[in-house]
């Protein structure tokens, strides 16, 4: 069980004024999404949590540490990152892909044993790319190549999971998929904090939401208290129609010239 | 694992045998073990110990070196066609290794002069290929090829001002050339030393192959470890230019076929680069020096032969 709390932090937009300072805390079995247009530094702050880039001001506290007194072997073994863009042309199976998640947990001299094995085998599987596992992955479409990166993420198998737009480039089966996945994990006490483009599958899977607007003022809180239709429409500057679906609220783009 | 590496073990000492016993004189297999044994004619006695073991161990060396730095430096920009000619790494030891010969200088400072040769061209192609954002294929290879015309001409200026009597021992710097070879040892040692220190960063290195960014959210200290892969890499190629001259393609050719054989982990990829490499270089040289004996080819031209067309195959495929 991990906890990552941010203590005045100031993500470094590049010419962008400092804006709102977060104070977060994430806990862990909590399930977070970061809302915001193009622009707006999720990724950024996605980084900046897995201390990856440096914040303009304030902390990022793993447990009681601040991220940046902890060596990286340290931090990988209790917090993970599934980017958004990543580099699939060098040649490697998706197998050897997954494996390299058993990375932070071996010594130099080690090799990867039986069991570090099959937990690649099993988060592939969980992510229906197991009968892919001989395949370079160049040869994989984007959505396979999405899933094999969150298996990477499983056999590495952190504390913390954060991902950017997990759910990129993915069919609705495997959105659905994916997300339950990370629901289950966080009822496993798992923290997952996620970037996500879809306000539905926010609304659907996630205890909390962190708003994230252009000029870098930030709210956050419980998922059902931050996902007003008001707030929305602002965020993106996009009109929206709301409707309840399973008890959980959609949301709608009104597509009229009136919108702007 | 262990099993591929002793196959290509295998391998490799069937062919350095091939090239003890090949050439001017045959000497048959029961004619060599006696050689081996300390028996044998004195005739095939100096053949074997004084003239073609040594320049066979060279070919052996200078392939294995070649190799081991193609495969780290395509680690390193994440690229199948990185390899330390492509990308002018050769040619900047050259320059360097033809400097230092030109002011007089003896084999230790040749040597140090070559690595800096190296270190510098390397500097050069990463720093301007880089400019913002990661290295692209294309940016990358476009820079690489343009810094080694540019050594290239250097190269041909400098022979061009030196006097005519010493340019035989020098033209070979251009060519590749084993036959020119003093001696193996150090050679042999850095690829030995290379090995031993590479094996326990490898799995570090699969996961670099991955991007430098997921290499940090894994656990690895990114920027010591390129530094590392870097200064390797250039001595790996200094020590293989001052042994025989800029030999192209052989660090493109080896990982590359290694990697369709025995899958992509560093950990196999690396140590086997180092046999193969020797291999390769070893049977190169063989046919260099008998196919038209008793004229002998340079063996660079062979692997040229061999490597340009894997790396315009390798560049067709990644369109």
């Amino acid at each position: 069980m991990s906890t990552l709390h941010t203590r005045d932090l100031i993500i470094n937009v590049p010419n962008r004024a400092d804006g709102f300072a977060l104070n977060m805390s994430i806990e862990s079995g909590q399930v977070w999404g970061v809302l915001g247009p193009n622009g707006a530094g999720k990724t950024t702050l996605l980084h900046t949590l897995a201390g990856l880039l440096p914040a303009r001001s304030g902390q990022v506290i793993l447990n009681d540490s601040a991220l940046t007194d902890l060596k990286r072997r340290d931090i990988a073994r209790q917090l993970g990152l599934v980017f958004q863009e990543r580099q699939d042309s060098f040649p490697a199976t998706v197998l050897e892909t997954a494996m390299i998640g058993r990375h932070p947990w071996l010594s130099p001299w080690e090799s990867e044993k039986n069991e570090d094995l099959q937990r690649a085998q099993q988060a592939l599987a969980a992510m229906d790319v197991d009968h892919l596992s001989d395949r370079l992955l160049s040869t994989l479409s984007g959505g396979e190549r999405q899933r094999v990166a969150i298996a990477t993420l499983m056999t590495q198998n952190p504390d913390i999971w954060l991902l950017d737009e997990p759910t990129n480039h993915l069919d609705l089966h495997h959105q659905v998929k994916v997300m339950s996945l990370l629901k289950d994990q966080a009822a496993l006490n798992k923290t997952v904090f996620m970037c996500l483009h879809d306000l539905n599958l926010a609304a659907r899977w996630c205890s909390h939401v962190l708003l994230l607007y252009t000029n870098g003022d930030a709210c956050w809180g419980p998922a059902n208290a931050m996902l007003k239709p008001s707030a929305l429409e602002q965020l993106y500057n996009q009109k929206l129609i709301t409707v309840e679906v399973d008890g959980a609220p959609v949301f709608v783009p009104v597509c009229s010239s009136s919108s702007s | 694992m262990i099993r591929s590496l002793l196959a290509l073990s295998v391998i490799a000492l069937l062919a350095v045998a091939l090239a003890l016993a090949i050439g001017s004189v045959t000497i048959s297999p029961s004619e060599l073990w006696a050689v081996i044994q300390d028996q044998g004619s004195v005739l095939h006695q100096t053949l074997v110990w004084d003239l073609r073991l040594p320049r066979t161990l060279a070919a052996f060396a200078t392939g294995g070196l070649l190799a081991v730095a193609g495969a780290l430096m395509q680690v390193l920009l994440r690229n199948p066609l990185a390899d330390p000619y492509v990308l002018g790494l050769s040619g900047g030891a050259a320059v360097g290794a033809l400097l230092a010969m030109l002011g007089g200088m003896g084999a230790l400072i040749i040597s140090g002069s070559a690595f800096a040769g190296a270190m510098l061209a390397t500097l050069l192609v990463f720093g301007l290929a880089h400019g913002t954002g990661s290295w692209t294929a294309s940016r990358l290879l476009l820079t690489g090829v343009v810094v080694a015309a540019g050594w290239g001409a250097v190269i041909t200026l400098m022979l061009a001002l030196t006097p005519s009597y010493k340019l035989p021992g020098m033209l070979y710097w251009l060519m590749g050339d084993v036959s020119y070879a003093r001696t193996p040892w150090p050679a042999l040692v850095v690829l030995a030393l290379a090995v031993v220190v590479i094996m326990p960063l490898a799995r570090n290195l699969n996961v670099l192959a991955r991007g430098s960014m997921q290499a940090a959210a894994l656990g690895v200290s990114v920027r010591p470890l390129e530094w590392t892969i870097y200064l390797l890499a250039s001595l790996l190629t200094a020590t293989a230019v001052t042994t025989a001259g800029s030999i192209g393609f052989v660090g493109l050719i080896v990982p590359h076929m290694l990697r369709l054989v025995l899958g992509n982990d560093q950990r196999i990829i690396l140590p086997a680069s180092a046999l193969a490499g020797g291999t390769l270089l070893v049977l190169a040289d063989t046919l260099a020096r008998t196919v038209i004996a008793p004229e002998q080819l340079p063996v660079g031209v062979i692997t040229a032969l061999l490597g340009v067309p894997t790396f315009l195959y390798l560049l067709h495929r990644s369109r």
